[in-house]
C-alpha cells in the first residue's frame, strides 16, 4: 500500500503544476501584454463630442446676418416605449400610420437603448404642441439642438450653407476630426471660414456599458474639456445696401458687386436670381436644394464669381487705353477719326480724343489705339510683332487681376480668360495670326472672359487710381479682430497712377452727358464715373454692364453690375449701379423715377420666358 | 409505556453525550487552517460579487437585496446553520446514510429532468417555490463522492474485480447521465475528476495517462494543423523506439498505438464538426482563435481576457472596474467572477487568489491522508478533486486556456446552489476529520 501513498505527491504536484502554470497565464496577459488595456478602454469609455456654438455673422453694422436657431428633434428609445397608441401617435406628427411603424422599426433596428431620432427638425409650433402631449407617450422625449437661421433671407450665395458632412469628405484626411453626422460649411463663407467658425469642440469621456448606455463619467470628468464656441465673424456687406440691391434685381437675373476702393471691402454681394437661405435648414433641405440645383435660371449659380465667360465689353476700353497710356503709344490728347471701315461704330462727334472716346466709347478710335499697342514694331516681322505685343499686354492686363482668381474669401471663385499668344497659337498655328485676327480685343470682346467680381475690383482700381486690394467679405474675425493679413495689402498695377485721371475724367463725362446718364446723381451732389458695356452672349440677347465709381474724388464705392439679356449697359445696369450708389453714400434714394423705370423691368423679356 | 416511549426518545443523547465525555469539544479537533481559507475565500468572493455588479451611476449598498451581494449573503448566513448542522450531527451518518443520500439525489435529478421548467437551454432548476430554487446537479457530487466512498470502503481494494469496477463506474457515471440530459454538459464533466481519488486508490495510473494524452491530443488538433502534429507524433514514437529496446519489442505494439493516435487525430475534426451541438462547437472555437470573430462566439473569451488582461500589476482598485461592471463580460458575478479580481485587483490580486486555492487543494490532501478509514480518505480525495477541477476549468477559461464550461468558482462565485454545495462537501470532510481519533478507537 505504500507505493500508493505516494501518489499523493503526484496529485498535490498536478495541484501545483496547474496553479504555477495559470500564474504564469496572467503574468503574461496582465503585465507583459499591453494590447488588452488599450482594448479596455475604447470598450468601456466612451468620449461624447459637445458641440460648440457656431460662429454669428454680423454685417459691417452690426446686424446679425447669421444666427443659431434652436430646433428640435423627435426622440425614441425603443426599450422605454410602453403602451404605444400608434395611431395617436401618427396624429401628433402628422404623419401617415405606416410611416411612423417604419420609423420605430428603423430606430429599433439601430438600438433598443439608446435614443435615434425619430423625427427631426419639428418646427416651432409642432415643438410645443408635441411637447404638452410627450407624457402620454414613455420612450418619446425632445432633443433641442441649434440649426444655422437667417433672420434677413439675403446674401445667400456668399453666405452659403452648412449641411452634413460627406462621406467623402470623412475619408478625406483634411477633414480629420469630423465625425458622421457633423455639420460643416459647404460653400461660401460657412465653407471658407469654417476652422473659425466651427469653434472647438469638447469631449466628455462617459462610461458605457456593453449596449452603450452611459454609466456616469470617467474619472469624474478629470480628463473633460470644455466647447469653445466658434468666432463669430464681422462682414463687410452693408445689410440694408444689399437688401436693396436684391430688391432691385428681384426678378432679373444677373449680379451687383460693390467694393470699397480703399480696403477692397465688398459692401453687396447680390446673385440674381437668389434664394432665402432657410430654405437650407429645414427638413425639407434635401428637397429645396435639389429644386434649387435644376431650376432653370440657374439660381444656384454664384454669378459674380463664377460667371467668367463673358467678355466685359466697351469697358475693356479703359483698360487698353490705361495700358496704352503706360506704353507711351498714345496721350490724352491722341486723336483719331471714327472710321467705321476697320470697326463699326455708332453716332457721335469725330475725330476724338481720348476724353471723347471714352464718353461716347468709340470703336474706331481703340481699333488704332490698341493697333499701336500691339505693334510696336519691336520685330520686323508683323507675325512676331504682334506676337509679343500681345505677350506684355497681356502681363498689364493681368496686373489688374484679370484673368486670374482675385482671392475673394469665398470659394468657387473663377479665372476669367484673358487671350494669350498659346491661346492664338493653338488655334491658328504659330505666327499665322496678326492684328487683324485679333482686333476684337481692342474693344473687350473675343477671348476674352471676366466676373463681375473682377469687374468691380477694375472699378476700385480706377477709383483708387491704380491699386486695388483683395476684395474679401469678411473684416474682422472675432469681433474685435482685423481680416486676414492676404486683405490688407494694397496691388499696383503696372500702369502709373498718373495715367488714370483722363480715363476717371472720361468716365465723369459718360455719366455726366454720355451713355450712362441714367446713374446720373448731380440732383444729390455726388459725382459718379462711370462706363456702359454690353458683353455679347451667344446664347440671347447681350448682357447688360456698367461699372461705377462715386464720388468723383475720394471714392466710396465702386460697383459692377450685371443685367443678363439686359442688352445695352446704360438702359439696364445704369439705373441700377445709380440707385445703389445714392442708396450707400446717402442712405435714400432720390432718383425714384429711376427705380421705377428699374421694377418695371421693360427693357426685360425675362418674366414672358 | 412512557418509559418505553421515554428510552426510545433519550437513546440518542447518551450516546452524542457519551461521546462527548469520552472525546470532549469537537473544536480543538477542527481542521483551522482549512476552516480559515474557507471564510477568506467565500468573504472575499462576496465583495467581488459587489464589485462585479456595482455600478456607480445607481450606487447600491453592498447589503441590499436588490443585488447580488445582499443575495449572497444570505447564502451565506444560510452557510454558517449548515456548517453547524453538519458538525453536530454524527459524523458516522455520512458514511450510513451515503447509499441512500445518493439514491435520493438520485431521484431528485430524474425528477428534476421531468417536471423543470428549461430555463436557457438547461432543465436542471427545480422550483421549490416562493422564488427559491435549487439545481440537484450541485448536490449530485457531494452524494457521488459519499457513494463513491463508502463503496470503496466497502470493498477489499487488493482483490479488485470487474464486478467491482462495474459498480464503481456506474456510481460514478448515472448522476452525470442523467445532468447531460438535463443539459448542463459542464456540470456533469465535474464527475471526472473522480479519476484522481480513484487513482490514489490504487486504480492504474494508465487510465491517468491515458485520459491526460488524449486530452491533450485533442487541444493540440485543434491548435496544430493536421500534417505536423502527426508528423510530430511520428517523429517522437519512433525516436523512443529507437532509443529504448524494451519497445522496440513491442513493435507491434508500437504500431498499434501509433494507429490509434492518428485516428484519434483525424475524428477529433469529425466530432467537432458533426458531433457537437453549435453552441459546444463555438465554445471550442473560441478557445483556438477567439479573436477571429471577437463579438460572435469569442465573445466571452476576448471580453473576458480584456478584463483581466487590463488589470495589470496591481490591478484598477476596488470597484474601479469598467470591464467586469457594465456588462462587457458575461455572468460577471457568477462562471466569470475571476474576472472581478484579475481586473480590479491585477497580477497580485490574481496570484493571491489562486495561492489561496492551492493553499486549500493540498491542505485537503493531507487532511485526506491522515485518515485511518478508506470512506474516509477516498471522500477526502474526492473533495479535493472536485474542487480542483472546478478551479481548473473556471479560470482556465476566463484566461483562454480551457474552452468556455459554464461552472463556478468555488466558494466565490454567486449562486446558493453552488456555494452550499461545496460548504457541504467541505464540512462534511472536516466533520469526519475531526471524529478520526474515534476510528482510530474503533
Amino acid at each position: 500500500m505504500n507505493y500508493l501513498e505516494n501518489r499523493k505527491y503526484v496529485i498535490q504536484g498536478i495541484f501545483l503544476l496547474v496553479g504555477i502554470i495559470y500564474i504564469i497565464r496572467l503574468f503574461y496577459i496582465q503585465v507583459v501584454d499591453s494590447s488588452y488595456k488599450q482594448a479596455a478602454e475604447t470598450n468601456a469609455i466612451k468620449p461624447i463630442i459637445q458641440y460648440p456654438f457656431r460662429g454669428l455673422i454680423y454685417d459691417r453694422n452690426g446686424k446679425l446676418l447669421v444666427q443659431n436657431t434652436p430646433v428640435y428633434d423627435l426622440m425614441v428609445i425603443p426599450k422605454d416605449v410602453k403602451n404605444l397608441d400608434t395611431l395617436r401617435l401618427a396624429k401628433l406628427v402628422n404623419l401617415p400610420l405606416e410611416d411612423v411603424r417604419d420609423r420605430l422599426k428603423k430606430a429599433r433596428a439601430f438600438s433598443s437603448v439608446q435614443p435615434s431620432p425619430f423625427y427631426q427638425k419639428l418646427s416651432t409650433q409642432e415643438f410645443a404642441y408635441i411637447q404638452n402631449n410627450l407624457i402620454d407617450f414613455p420612450g418619446f422625449h425632445i432633443n433641442a439642438r441649434t440649426a444655422r437661421g437667417y433672420p434677413h433671407q439675403s446674401l445667400a450665395h456668399a453666405l452659403g450653407y452648412i449641411a452634413e458632412i460627406s462621406p467623402r469628405q470623412l475619408e478625406d484626411s483634411t477633414y480629420k476630426g469630423y465625425r458622421p453626422g457633423d455639420y460643416i460649411g459647404k460653400s461660401g463663407i460657412e465653407l471658407e471660414y469654417e476652422k473659425y467658425l466651427m469653434g472647438q469642440r469638447g469631449v466628455k469621456y462617459k462610461m458605457v456599458n456593453v449596449r452603450g448606455v452611459e454609466k456616469g463619467s470617467f474619472r469624474d470628468g478629470a480628463f473633460d474639456t470644455l466647447a469653445v464656441a466658434g468666432e463669430n465673424l464681422v462682414s463687410t456687406i452693408d445689410l440694408d445696401l444689399q437688401a436693396y440691391g436684391e430688391y432691385l434685381m428681384n426678378g432679373a437675373k444677373g449680379s451687383i458687386v460693390a467694393i470699397e476702393p480703399a480696403t477692397g471691402e465688398v459692401l453687396a454681394y447680390v446673385s440674381a436670381p437668389f434664394y432665402d437661405p432657410n430654405l437650407f435648414t429645414g427638413k425639407d433641405y434635401g428637397k429645396n436644394y435639389m429644386e434649387l440645383l435644376q431650376d432653370s435660371n440657374k439660381t444656384m449659380f454664384n454669378r459674380p464669381i463664377m460667371a467668367d465667360q463673358n467678355p466685359p465689353g466697351s469697358v475693356f476700353k479703359l483698360t487698353q487705353a490705361l495700358i496704352a497710356l503706360q506704353e507711351g503709344v498714345i496721350s490724352p490728347n491722341t486723336t483719331f477719326a471714327c472710321n467705321r471701315s476697320l470697326v463699326n461704330c455708332h453716332n457721335h462727334p469725330s475725330p476724338l480724343n481720348l476724353y471723347g472716346a471714352v464718353q461716347h466709347s468709340c470703336n474706331p478710335w481703340f481699333y488704332q489705339a490698341y493697333r499701336l499697342l500691339i505693334n510696336q514694331g519691336k520685330s520686323k516681322n508683323t507675325f512676331t510683332d504682334t506676337a509679343i505685343g500681345l505677350k506684355e499686354w497681356r502681363e498689364q492686363v493681368l496686373s489688374f487681376g484679370f484673368g486670374q482668381q482675385l482671392g475673394i474669401d469665398i470659394p468657387g471663385e473663377k479665372k476669367g480668360i484673358i487671350a494669350s499668344t498659346d491661346l492664338y497659337d493653338r488655334v491658328y498655328g504659330k505666327n499665322r495670326w496678326k492684328y487683324s485676327t485679333i482686333y476684337s480685343l481692342s474693344i473687350g470682346q473675343g477671348e476674352l472672359g471676366v466676373t463681375p467680381l473682377q469687374m468691380a475690383n477694375f472699378a476700385a482700381i480706377i477709383a483708387n487710381r491704380g491699386y486695388y486690394v483683395t476684395p474679401h467679405i469678411i473684416r474682422s474675425i472675432g469681433d474685435e479682430g482685423k481680416p486676414l493679413k492676404e486683405y490688407r495689402e494694397k496691388h499696383y498695377t503696372s500702369v502709373d497712377p498718373k495715367h488714370f485721371e483722363p480715363i476717371v475724367q472720361g468716365m465723369a463725362e459718360v455719366v455726366r452727358a454720355g451713355t450712362g446718364r441714367r446713374a446720373n446723381l448731380q440732383k444729390a451732389g455726388i459725382e459718379v464715373c462711370g462706363k456702359t458695356s454690353t458683353a455679347q452672349n451667344p446664347q440671347g440677347p447681350d448682357h447688360a454692364v456698367f461699372l461705377a465709381f462715386a464720388p468723383k474724388d475720394d471714392p466710396k464705392i465702386a460697383i459692377a453690375v450685371y443685367v443678363e439679356h439686359g442688352k445695352w449697359g446704360g438702359q439696364s445696369a445704369a439705373p441700377i449701379a445709380g440707385l445703389m450708389i445714392e442708396k450707400y453714400l446717402t442712405d435714400t434714394v432720390t432718383i425714384k423715377e429711376q427705380e421705377k423705370w428699374v421694377l418695371s423691368r421693360k427693357y426685360l423679356d425675362i418674366r414672358s420666358k | 409505556m412512557e418509559k418505553v416511549l421515554g428510552h426510545k426518545l433519550a437513546s440518542p443523547t447518551p450516546r452524542i453525550s457519551s461521546s462527548r465525555r469520552s472525546y470532549g469539544s469537537i473544536l480543538p479537533h477542527l481542521d483551522w487552517l482549512t476552516i480559515l481559507t474557507y471564510f477568506v475565500l467565500v468573504a472575499l468572493g462576496w465583495m467581488n460579487i459587489y464589485a462585479a455588479v456595482y455600478s456607480p451611476d445607481n450606487v447600491v449598498n453592498i447589503l441590499s437585496f436588490d443585488i447580488n451581494s445582499g443575495k449572497q449573503l444570505v447564502w451565506i448566513g444560510a452557510s454558517l446553520l449548515l456548517i453547524m448542522v453538519l458538525l453536530v450531527v454524527d459524523y458516522k451518518v455520512y458514511e450510513h446514510l451515503a447509499y441512500p443520500i445518493y439514491g435520493f439525489i438520485i431521484l431528485l435529478l430524474l425528477v428534476t429532468l421531468v417536471v423543470a421548467k428549461p430555463i436557457a437551454g438547461s432543465r436542471s432548476w427545480l422550483d421549490l417555490g416562493a422564488g427559491i430554487r435549487l439545481q440537484p446537479a450541485e448536490l449530485a457530487k457531494f452524494a457521488t463522492a459519499l457513494a463513491a466512498s463508502r463503496f470503496l470502503g466497502s470493498i477489499n481494494l487488493r482483490q479488485q474485480n470487474f464486478r467491482d469496477q462495474m459498480i464503481l463506474a456506474a456510481i460514478t457515471f448515472i448522476p452525470p447521465v442523467i445532468i447531460v440530459l438535463q443539459n448542463e454538459t459542464g456540470s456533469a464533466l465535474v464527475f471526472a475528476a473522480f479519476i484522481l481519488a480513484y487513482f490514489r486508490e490504487g486504480m492504474s495510473p494508465l487510465i491517468l495517462i491515458i485520459g491526460g494524452a488524449a486530452a491533450a491530443i485533442f487541444i493540440l488538433t485543434l491548435l496544430v494543423p493536421q500534417l505536423y502534429l502527426i508528423a510530430g507524433i511520428t517523429v517522437l514514437m519512433a525516436l523512443a523506439t529507437w532509443l529504448d529496446y524494451r519497445l522496440l519489442r513491442r513493435f507491434k505494439t508500437m504500431i498499434g498505438l501509433w494507429i490509434v493516435v492518428v485516428g484519434m487525430i483525424f475524428s477529433v475534426d469529425f466530432f467537432v464538426n458533426n458531433v457537437l451541438q453549435p453552441h459546444q462547437q463555438n465554445r471550442i472555437k473560441a478557445l483556438i482563435n477567439p479573436e477571429a470573430d471577437p463579438l460572435g462566439y469569442g465573445w466571452n473569451v476576448t471580453q473576458s481576457k480584456i478584463a483581466i488582461g487590463s488589470g495589470g500589476f496591481w490591478g484598477k482598485g476596488f470597484l474601479e472596474g469598467t470591464q467586469t461592471k457594465f456588462d462587457f463580460v458575461p455572468e460577471q458575478s457568477t462562471d466569470f467572477i475571476f474576472c472581478t479580481i484579475g481586473e480590479e485587483h491585477g497580477w497580485v490580486g490574481s496570484s493571491i487568489l489562486i495561492a489561496l486555492f492551492l493553499l486549500l487543494l493540498v491542505r485537503i490532501v493531507n487532511i485526506a491522508e491522515r485518515q485511518k478509514s478508506v470512506f474516509a480518505r477516498t471522500y477526502g480525495y474526492c473533495v479535493a478533486s472536485i474542487i480542483f477541477f472546478h478551479f481548473l476549468v473556471n479560470i482556465g477559461m476566463t484566461i483562454g486556456l480551457a474552452p468556455v464550461v459554464g461552472i463556478p468558482l468555488p466558494f466565490f462565485s454567486y449562486g446558493g446552489s453552488s456555494l452550499w454545495s461545496f460548504t457541504i462537501l467541505l464540512f462534511i470532510l472536516i466533520a469526519i476529520d475531526a471524529n478520526r481519533a474515534k476510528d482510530l478507537a474503533r
